[in-house]
């Protein structure tokens, strides 16, 4: 297990129940380890995004890539490693505050481009959204003043550049019909891939 | 077939969701369905009495069930289909669609639920299935309105059969198989094409192919289909041929290029060939861990070329130098027109040499009787086996001509298997001999299922217990690893008397107990118009060999059985008793 890193993976799925298990459930049996996980749905009806990152080395990754694909649910992963990409979590973060420190956190907050979104006599929580470089660099700055509680949504993550990653031809010639719960599926072979075409 | 009592009503009278199901069953060309009825299946199983084209076998166990459908699948390369019903109906299949997920068995899965407004209330009989085989399955469902029914069946089948085939279970909540159908029953999916591998990565495995000293071909179960391809391949570059476990008759054992099984418990001349090989060209498999053995060692010399329709199983275990991702038949055919054969003088002989250190078993045990069993068998025939001792040694000793005449529990080694997988299989083809070799040990998991031959008559099947009133390979691995502890592995006082056991079923029993009894044994046996038993009582403590004990690599197998104390059977003897007296 050399050269063991975080890789960031989008995975396009059918929005059906259990789908977050079965996902998950893959990555728990095969032992691969999430380090963070955020889902939502997208801007076509049926489908949701999920990002995961995953801890392992490239080969670790590309199975776990692979054994996602098999997934009847599962419409295309992207591994965010392979093209540049836009990362960005959110951070609410409750600092410790003193009439003394009140000022100093205020400014720190600002210099991150963060938001007060809750005010309390002892404490103030931030909002900060960014990568992951902005939101370890603002939790470090906060540190000595005394974190009381945060909590993070795990990473998200588009492709730059103005393709959108769900391409038109998942979808037949009709709009959203393939995608939505009903049970016409796209044959695998025909599901863009996104992982390097060893074959 | 007998007649059991089936209403067959011409009338089918308002479409239920039941109803569509059998009818959408009936479309897809599902003659046989195996199953055992419940509480919350029981509207389809009404719905059955108006669909007299689809015949359902009630087994006596849900398990024996999803092997039949096994044996059914494995032996006709068709989907199989078993049903249960809620909760410990459905819980009882468990062990079969994991074998079949192992085995890449087609088969479709049918279970009843409670009614959907009491699924998640743990109401009677409920198991949330769908959870439960969540990871032994290719795919499940859970039917939640009654017009996608059909089309949830149609589409179960066609990812159960399609691309590297496996287990889909559907699940059907009992309202919804009362529920009014309006819709229409779908037609079956066209089976789709495989894909065929990229030239480039054909072109890469012809140049290594090319270049080779010492090649060796290996075919696992994704090959049994590609069997004709296979052959003409080997012969036309005239490469020695390996079957797994899972791929035996993807070659015919009778060309001089057969090596054998490789593996734990595979020939030498298999596995020798494995770790001297420059080049091996492994079609259709996965390199299990009881194929390889210890991983670092296996095939230390080759550079390995790995056709596979399935791409996570590229690179999974073994590091590929040349993938091949496609159908396996499109790729050995490819591989075969670029043939450029070139005398390998030193390879054959070298491999020639392997293959006369083949053991054959020459004293009364249970590598005698099982070789005197499968001498007898006609290319036609099916031989099925159990799990263990008997079934390596059936591995190892019967000949194969053809593919999908070896049907046994491989990836999960199932005990239990081997008689509900033979019984389907004998339904499959009910003009071939369905012949099974089972061990006193798992005859006795699924023991129950002799009544379903007798219930429909089967003819053809005939069951062979090897007897050593022993767990035998548990017993084995603890004679060579565990100083011969005999932990709760001696059947022998408990054993029932087989043949009374198969008489009170109606099915005739034989017995043999020496060499020089086993002959005629097996004559009246085979020759018994009806299904019948033979026991072969052996004795306790042979093995099989060669081995390649677990973490070993392959070339650090034993190749023949280590030579006994003398007084090695006494102990054994001793141990067991006082095994069974504690």
């Amino acid at each position: 297990m050399t050269d063991t890193r975080d890789h960031l993976l989008s995975i396009l799925v059918r929005d059906e129940p259990r789908v977050l298990t079965r996902i998950t459930a893959l990555f728990g049996r095969r032992g691969y380890n999430i380090r963070s996980l955020s889902v939502g749905s997208t801007e076509h009806p049926g489908v949701s995004r999920m990002t995961i990152v995953v801890s392992g080395d490239r080969g670790v990754v590309e199975q776990a890539i692979r054994q996602l694909e098999k997934l009847h649910d599962v419409v295309r992963i992207i591994d965010h490693s392979l093209e540049k990409y836009v990362d960005r979590e959110l951070v609410l973060v409750k600092v410790a505050i003193t009439p003394e420190s009140r000022v100093e956190v205020r400014q720190i907050a600002e210099d991150f481009r963060s938001r007060i979104v809750d005010v309390g006599r002892h404490a103030l929580t931030f909002e900060v959204t960014g990568d992951e470089g902005k939101i370890t660099a603002f939790i470090e700055q906060m540190r000595p003043f005394g974190i009381l509680e945060t909590m993070r949504t795990g990473r998200i993550a588009l492709t730059r550049g103005s393709n959108a990653d769900i391409p038109t031809h998942v979808y037949h010639e009709g709009e959203t019909q393939a995608l939505q719960p009903t049970l016409e599926v796209q044959p695998r072979e025909e599901r863009a891939r996104h992982v390097p075409n060893l074959f | 077939m007998a007649d059991n009592g089936k209403q067959h009503a011409p009338h089918r009278g308002d479409m239920t969701g039941a109803k569509a199901l059998w009818a959408t069953l009936a479309n897809h060309g599902i003659s046989t369905v195996f199953g055992y009825p419940g509480g919350a299946i029981m509207p389809v199983y009404d719905a059955l009495t108006f669909y007299p084209e689809v015949r359902h076998v009630l087994t006596r166990h849900e398990q024996g069930a999803a092997h039949a459908a096994e044996g059914w699948a494995k032996a006709t390369g068709e989907i199989g289909v078993c049903m249960a019903t809620s909760g410990p109906g459905a819980t009882n299949l468990v062990t079969g669609l994991a074998d079949a997920m192992l085995d890449s068995v087609p088969l479709l899965a049918i279970t009843g639920n409670v009614a959907s407004h009491l699924m998640g209330t743990d109401a009677f009989q409920e198991a949330d299935i769908t959870g439960i085989t969540l990871p032994i399955t290719k795919h499940n469902y859970v039917v939640r309105d009654v017009e996608e029914l059909p089309l949830i069946v149609a589409e179960a089948i066609r990812i159960a059969r399609s691309g590297r085939p496996g287990p889909v279970l559907v699940d059907i909540p009992k309202d919804i198989q009362l529920a009014a159908f309006h819709g229409e029953i779908p037609a079956p999916h066209a089976r789709p094409e495989a894909p065929a591998p990229s030239p480039e990565s054909v072109e890469r495995a012809l140049e290594l192919l090319r270049g080779a000293k010492k090649p060796v071909i290996m075919a696992g179960g994704g090959s049994l289909d590609a069997s004709a391809e296979i052959t003409a391949l080997a012969r036309a570059w005239d490469i020695p041929v390996i079957t797994t476990l899972m791929g035996l008759g993807a070659f015919p054992s009778s060309d001089p290029l057969w090596l054998g099984m490789p593996g734990m418990h595979g020939s030498v001349a298999a596995n020798r060939a494995i770790s001297e090989a420059d080049v091996l060209l492994g079609i259709g498999l996965r390199f299990d861990d009881r194929v390889t053995g210890r991983v670092s060692g296996f095939a230390p010399n080759a550079a390995i070329i790995h056709v596979e329709l399935d791409a996570a199983e590229i690179g999974k275990i073994i590091r590929t130098h040349v993938p091949v991702r496609g159908d396996a038949k499109q790729a050995a055919q490819l591989l075969a027109e670029g043939a450029q054969p070139t005398p390998r003088p030193e390879w054959k002989a070298q491999i020639e040499d392997w293959k006369s250190r083949t053991v054959t078993p020459e004293t009364y045990g249970a590598g005698y009787a099982v070789k005197a069993v499968v001498d007898r068998l006609r290319p036609d025939d099916i031989l099925s086996s159990d799990v263990g001792q008997h079934q390596m040694l059936a591995a190892q000793l019967a000949r194969f001509e053809k593919p999908r005449r070896w049907i046994n529990s491989g990836g999960l080694g199932t005990m239990g298997f081997g008689l509900p997988a033979a019984i389907g299989a004998g339904m499959a083809e009910p003009g071939v001999r369905s012949v099974v070799i089972a061990g006193d040990g798992g005859f006795q998991m699924t023991a129950q299922e002799l009544a379903t031959l007798k219930m429909y008559d089967v003819r053809n099947v005939k069951i062979c217990i090897i007897n050593n009133s022993f767990l035998g390979m548990v017993r084995q691995w603890q004679e060579l690893f565990h100083e011969k502890r005999y932990s709760e592995v001696w059947l022998g006082d408990s054993n029932p008397d087989f043949i009374k056991l198969a008489g009170a079923y109606d099915v005739p029993g034989y017995r043999a107990t020496t060499a020089e009894e086993l002959p005629a044994a097996i004559d009246a046996w085979l020759s018994d118009p009806k299904s019948a038993l033979l026991e072969v009582v052996v004795p306790h403590e042979h093995g099989v060999f060669p081995m390649v004990p677990a973490g070993a690599a392959l070339y650090e197998m034993i190749e023949t059985e280590p030579v006994r104390s003398p007084d090695l059977s006494a102990q054994m003897q001793d141990a067991a008793e006082e095994a069974s007296e504690a």
